[in-house]
């Protein structure tokens, strides 16, 4: 197993600097951008595949953790501080530096929190309230597990779309640059782009890097024995419930971290992130990748979000990723990178595999 | 109340495809507003009851059809796979009403009298319309009674929702009963579509979020009773209207999300149901 894990991460680390080559020698760096954004949503999408592909929990409600990892963010690096100056709690945490002042637009002076301790706290909150939520949630199983984190999401989304202090319909919008380490930014700034396309593509990396490493140690094989049959793996001793909360408060974070990181690189967040529609999508995406396929996942989650963020779907976006859902569901339900035309064509054609089942 | 009647409507809807199949149809909020968009359209050339009779036989056709489709030839897929399915179909069949209708929101006119007239009950004064949401859920749910008791299909279809294989045996098509139980709770579905329309107003999007608060009547019953819904459906109506006098409007949705939740946490069998019998359920 382990030579072939480590050519895979390889081949994506060839594959993403090839793609910036190509596009810097034939002078299409603007595509840059838009990878850079599909980067982050694949954080989401690999996220996603540990919990429903392994774990075999669905969620439907992955955006709101992506939203409250973004909104944090936002919210946090935006407020502006510098009414409150001279009280001791500000004058302690600016110490620390976990406020930081700078210059905004119109040239004041803006003191905020950095967008390090912001990201921190964002991760910290999604992390609480994956755990808050997962508990009752991860009892619930097929439909009902399905419908209450439906459910979630759009409790996530509603807040958001009807309260002030998050911009409401307008989303929050001049979130600061993430200054990540000296001389690494997070920025939508046209001069980062290159840098940026890294930043994204190696936290894509990393993420990879430890969920392929999870998923073949211990911890996978019990997530995958809960997914094959939950009362036998609780059976042999597997804490079920540990497990899977685990897998769900993981991948939450994973959203969380892509929302904190897209919501500085594209300085603004708006509710549309929280929405249901883009949970369905993230949910459609690792269905085409096949489920349990963390490759396949971030493969198919390059190629649509890519294609969508380019708009070559147009107005169809929504329809397009219905329309993806339900073909691949029904032709192949373990992702399109396995479906076999052979097998499918006897389905539909041969009618004597039919007449067997049609009764069952 | 009369948001009520229509989640209580939208709960027997479930309930019925629930009931046959064990499937629970995240598409059944787009059956309603399919049927208020069809009778506002066809309400432009034809007269009121005629245009939501059409309305509701239209979304009945592709209620059957969506079953055929999509769900008929699968072979005992699993729970998973019948909800990204039926979400597509819900995705869908809403984009195709936004390509169709526009994002307009339309509405019917009222059946009797208009916006500004009330019927006065010892000093209460009602819409005209609300009664005839009531009067028409009231004679939804008797008619499914006596269908599902009396006659020789509503039997059939009962037989197949207690035991499948059984009902197979016994020479019923359950296959048939399948489709026959989309088409059931599309018309249903519609036609509560056109009722609340002239109260509630219609646009493209409003089929998912129907679903929800549907789906929690269906659970604050007792998944697959009827009558519970109904009851369940008046309670959340009006715990809804009540929350707007406390909170912002905008928050509307997120307090019966929150009563769905605790109901599933706390007594997922719901109000009416039995424990015990819930536990033997597979789902």
């Amino acid at each position: 197993m382990k030579p072939g894990r480590h050519t895979h991460i390889l081949t994506l680390l060839a594959a993403v600097v090839a793609v910036q080559l190509v596009t810097l020698a034939n002078g299409k760096s603007f595509y840059l951008t838009q990878l850079t954004m599909t980067a982050y949503y694949s954080l989401i999408i690999i996220g996603l595949c540990l919990l429903m592909g392994y774990a075999g929990q669905i969620s439907l409600g992955h955006a709101g953790f992506f939203a409250i990892g973004g909104y944090t963010s936002a919210v946090l690096t935006t407020l502006d501080l510098s009414r409150h100056k001279g009280t001791v709690f500000i004058e302690l945490l600016t110490k620390i530096s976990v406020l930081t002042e700078r210059q905004d637009l119109y040239g004041g002076q803006h003191l905020s929190v950095h967008p390090w301790a912001a990201f921190i706290i964002a991760i910290a909150l999604t992390v609480i309230i994956a755990f808050a939520i997962g508990v009752p949630v991860l009892k619930l199983k097929g439909h009902y597990l399905a419908m209450a984190t439906l459910g979630i999401g759009t409790i996530i989304y509603s807040l958001v779309l009807g309260t002030q202090s998050f911009g409401a319909a307008d989303g929050i919008s001049s979130v600061p640059a993430f200054p990540l380490l000296p001389g690494l930014t997070v920025s939508g700034a046209p001069g980062l782009r290159v840098q940026n396309y890294y930043i994204a593509w190696g936290l894509v990396m990393a993420g990879m890097v430890l969920l392929v490493n999870l998923i073949n140690s211990r911890v996978g094989r019990a997530l995958r024995s809960i997914h094959g049959a939950e009362d036998a793996a609780s059976a042999m001793g597997v804490d079920t419930a540990r497990y899977k909360l685990n897998a769900f408060v993981l991948s939450a974070a994973f959203a969380a971290v892509a929302g904190a990181f897209l919501t500085h690189f594209n300085g603004g967040i708006g509710p549309s992130e929280a929405s249901i529609m883009k949970s369905v999508r993230y949910v459609a995406i690792v269905a085409v990748g096949g489920m349990a396929s963390l490759w396949g996942s971030l493969i198919m989650s390059t190629v649509l979000n890519f294609l969508s963020l380019r708009g070559y779907f147009g107005s169809l976006d929504d329809a397009v990723f219905g329309g993806i859902l339900i073909l691949v569901m029904l032709f192949s339900p373990d992702g399109i990178l396995q479906f076999d035309v052979k097998t499918m064509m006897k389905k539909l054609i041969g009618k004597d595999e039919r007449r067997v089942n049609l009764n069952s | 109340m009369t948001y009520g009647t229509i989640y209580a409507i939208v709960g027997i809807g479930f309930n019925i495809i629930y009931n046959t199949t064990g499937i629970i149809n995240f598409a059944q909020g787009e059956f309603v507003m399919m049927g208020g968009m069809t009778a506002v359209t066809l309400h432009s050339f034809l007269p009121l009851p005629i245009a939501i009779l059409a309305a509701v036989i239209i979304t009945m056709i592709v209620g059957g059809l969506i079953e055929m489709v999509f769900i008929r030839w699968l072979v005992k897929p699993s729970v998973l796979r019948m909800i990204i399915i039926t979400i597509g179909i819900s995705i869908l069949v809403r984009e195709a009403a936004l390509v169709l209708w526009g994002e307009g929101v339309r509405s019917l006119p009222y059946f009797t009298g208009n916006e500004i007239s009330a019927l006065s009950f010892g000093g209460v004064r009602v819409s005209p319309q609300i009664l005839w949401s009531l009067g028409i859920c009231a004679i939804v749910v008797v008619l499914l009674n006596l269908f599902f008791k009396f006659t020789m299909l509503g039997r059939e279809m009962r037989a197949c929702a207690a035991n499948r294989d059984a009902a197979t045996l016994c020479g019923i098509p359950t296959r048939n009963m399948i489709t026959l139980s989309f088409v059931l709770s599309a018309g249903i579905g519609a036609l509560a579509g056109c009722v609340v329309s002239p109260i509630t107003q219609t646009q493209y999007s409003i089929g998912s979020g129907l679903a929800i608060k549907g789906f929690t009547v269906a659970i604050l019953g007792g998944l697959g009773n009827s009558m519970a819904a109904v009851a369940a459906g008046f309670i959340l109506g009006i715990l809804e209207s009540f929350s707007i006098w406390v909170m912002p409007t905008a928050y509307k949705d997120a307090i019966s999300i929150s009563i769905l939740l605790a109901m599933l946490f706390l007594r997922p069998s719901g109000l009416f149901g039995n424990r015990e019998a819930f536990k033997l359920k597979d789902f």
